[in-house]
């Protein structure tokens, strides 16, 4: 099909546009800015969002789902919230403004998004990945708020670092590229809720780079309401000896799609990806995946649970590729599903890319219901059946968290998540 | 205690009959021993009893305490003082011992209209109990069951019933995989328990496990029935002759 054919657009679409062409003049970039905004928006005037006929975005027919977005309301009040976790240092950003924080821990700089448009420093980065990226299409269109995030070289946080996004109304688009120079240790938050029933539509991508030996461990979770559609994406590149560990959580939204894009670039790198997906409701949660094994010697875990409730929808989709240069790659893959309602549904596709012959892969996909032995065993305890059943669940779950163990505080935030998300849906 | 009035009951997937016509009754205080071949629905009956979902009754009742349990489920009976010490205990990864522990106890508690343990007063009856029965707080830390050996497994399951208190303790094959000292550790759990008001059924395939917990009774379970009955003779009988001629005197 010709692409520049123009396609009868969606409300959503034309929403979309809309919100672009209402903006122009008002949009921070330079020229360099400005002119790649043009061309993403064009692209999504003319190719439209994907639907199922795109490879990845099959379970997730965007077109099809997102069947309104919001208009930006400029009169929408967010108020912060407590930090995740006890003692972690804030940034803030309200339905999609960022605010720089004066103190900020030693090794930490942090600059506004804005400025890295209005100097055009930002243009490079807003890029789309492919033609299929829709999130980084949408987002690199319309973004307008953000933070610019430095760790210097041998800087170890004792504290998290929690970038608190809440959003109420309207529309939200935000953009964090963050560095951690060589050595660094460090826990981000990258924190998505919603203080407002009312429906609002989010994107917001992080750009992330680890230079060598840094050890990061970077959760993103998100709690939006139930009339909120997510459209996230994290991208990020592992340099020598690099370990990243990324904990995805999605506790809420109508519609999500929380898109992860890595590479590794240097040998030894380690990247591990532990998602749990609590859905329930009308919902449709989508958690894709790509890494690109690029370098020998580097390695790679995901486990995804997820537990399905009501007439809710999980998509998982995780692609490895090991380069033909990539030799003793390391990378397993597993996705265990606990469908709980016969209306819930969860589509897994794991695929492997390998084009180096000494590696060690693999992947497997489970989907079951409660065990019934398991279930027996708590109930002659004394233990009466929709406890039981809320225990087991729960402990799908909770052996994922449990990885966290030597982070306590983090630990018991999590748990607490995903138990009153619990109580409330089963 | 116990009464079980011509019990008849099958697998709920395909329907086989696995217990067909049992009658026993034990009485509190008493320790009765069931004993039988492979096959003969001794652990199903202790499944039946405890109220697992996958067996249907289609005939005669259970009566515990003059009353019939058939309708209540596994949670109601454990709480009303049943007991199920498994053959096989369960492991549960993310659940960790001592929630589990906790939640029972007080669950227990909260059904039968009592007030919550305290958490110093829960820790001080587990770890009192687990001393006993010589289980390492170390134990107590994992994921229930987790990792356990067959021993500790079994341990686990005699600390579970002291902690609970239950009024009827049904052990199903609780000798199996025990080594001769974890052996004697958990008979001596289970004779701690020994009370006038508390019944005890013991199921086992060898006698060995009945020189530790001495029966009141022995019962022979062949295909679904009580084919004999006696006191803890019977058992020496059948360790001696196995169960052939028993089975023969009855057909």
């Amino acid at each position: 099909m010709n692409m520049q054919q123009a396609i009868k657009m969606t409300a959503a679409e034309t929403a979309l546009v809309d919100a672009y062409t209402a903006q122009i003049g008002d949009l921070p970039g330079d020229g360099s800015v400005l002119s790649v905004r043009d061309t993403l928006v064009h692209e999504l005037k003319t190719a439209g969002l994907p639907t199922r006929r795109v490879e990845s975005w099959h379970y997730t027919d965007l077109r099809t789902l997102l069947r309104a977005v919001p208009a930006a309301d400029p009169t929408a009040f967010a108020d912060r919230v407590d930090a995740l976790v006890p003692g972690s240092t804030v940034l803030s950003v309200r339905n999609g403004q960022a605010e720089v924080k004066a103190s900020l821990p030693d090794g930490v700089t942090v600059r506004s998004y804005v400025d890295s448009l209005l100097d055009g420093s930002a243009a490079a980065g807003l890029a789309v990945l492919g033609f299929d990226d829709a999130i980084g299409r949408i987002n690199g269109g319309l973004v307008r708020g953000g933070l610019e995030i430095d760790v210097a070289a041998e800087t170890a946080l004792e504290d998290p670092l929690e970038i608190q996004l809440v959003q109420s109304l309207g529309q939200a688009h935000t953009r964090f590229p963050v560095a951690f120079g060589a050595n660094t240790k460090a826990t981000v938050i990258e924190r998505h809720l919603s203080t407002d029933a009312g429906e609002s539509f989010v994107s917001s991508v992080s750009d992330v780079t680890l230079a060598e030996g840094s050890e990061i461990i970077w959760i993103i979770l998100q709690q939006q309401g139930i009339s909120d559609t997510h459209l996230g994406q994290l991208r990020f590149d592992l340099g020598k000896n690099a370990k990243l560990h990324l904990f995805v959580i999605n506790a809420g939204g109508k519609l999500v799609r929380q898109e992860i894009h890595g590479k590794t670039s240097g040998e030894g790198a380690d990247f591990k990806l532990r998602g749990i997906n609590l859905l329930g409701g009308e919902s449709h949660t989508d958690v894709t995946f790509t890494l690109g094994h690029n370098v020998p010697h580097t390695t790679s875990t995901e486990v995804i649970r997820n537990v399905v409730f009501d007439r809710a929808k999980g998509v998982f989709q995780g692609k490895i590729l090991v380069a033909k240069d990539a030799q003793k790659t390391d990378a397993k893959m597993a996705c265990n599903t606990l469908l709980l309602s016969d209306d819930a549904d969860l589509s897994a596709k794991p695929e492997l890319e390998i084009f180096a012959d000494d590696v060690q892969c693999g992947h497997g996909a489970t989907v079951t219901d409660i065990d019934h032995t398991q279930l027996f065993y708590l109930m002659a305890r004394g233990v009466p059946e929709n406890k039981a059943r809320g225990m087991l669940v729960n402990a799908f779950v909770a052996e994922i968290v449990e990885e966290l163990e030597e982070h306590e505080a983090l630990v018991e935030a999590l748990e607490d998540v995903i138990s009153t998300w619990l109580e409330k849906h089963a | 205690m116990l009464e079980i009035k011509n019990l008849h009951a099958r697998i709920a997937e395909d329907g086989t009959e696995i217990i067909r016509g049992l009658n026993l009754t034990v009485k509190a205080g008493e320790v009765a021993a069931i004993m039988g071949p492979n096959g003969s629905g001794k652990s199903t009956l202790s499944y039946i009893l405890s109220g697992r979902e996958d067996y249907e009754v289609t005939e005669g009742d259970i009566l515990y305490n003059g009353e019939s349990i058939l309708e209540l489920d596994a949670s109601e009976r454990a709480a009303k003082g049943i007991f199920l010490a498994f053959q096989y205990p369960v492991e549960i990864p993310g659940v960790a011992t001592m929630q589990f522990l906790k939640v029972a106890m007080n669950e227990q508690r909260k059904y039968r209209g009592e007030d919550e343990l305290t958490t110093p007063e829960f820790m001080r009856r587990v770890k009192e109990a687990a001393a006993e029965l010589k289980i390492a707080p170390e134990m107590l830390r994992r994921p229930l069951n987790v990792g356990f050996s067959g021993g500790e497994k079994k341990r686990a399951e005699i600390l579970q019933m002291s902690l609970l208190q239950p009024k009827l303790c049904v052990l199903d094959e609780t000798d199996s995989g025990l080594d001769i000292d974890a052996l004697k550790i958990v008979a001596d759990g289970v004779n701690a328990l020994r009370s006038p008001d508390r019944a005890v059924v013991v199921i086992t395939h060898y006698q060995r496990l009945l020189d530790y917990i001495v029966p009141d009774t022995v019962h022979v379970l062949y295909k679904g029935q009580v084919i004999k009955s006696g006191d803890k003779m019977l058992a020496h009988e059948l360790e001696a002759n196995g169960y052939a001629d028993i089975i023969d005197a009855a057909a």
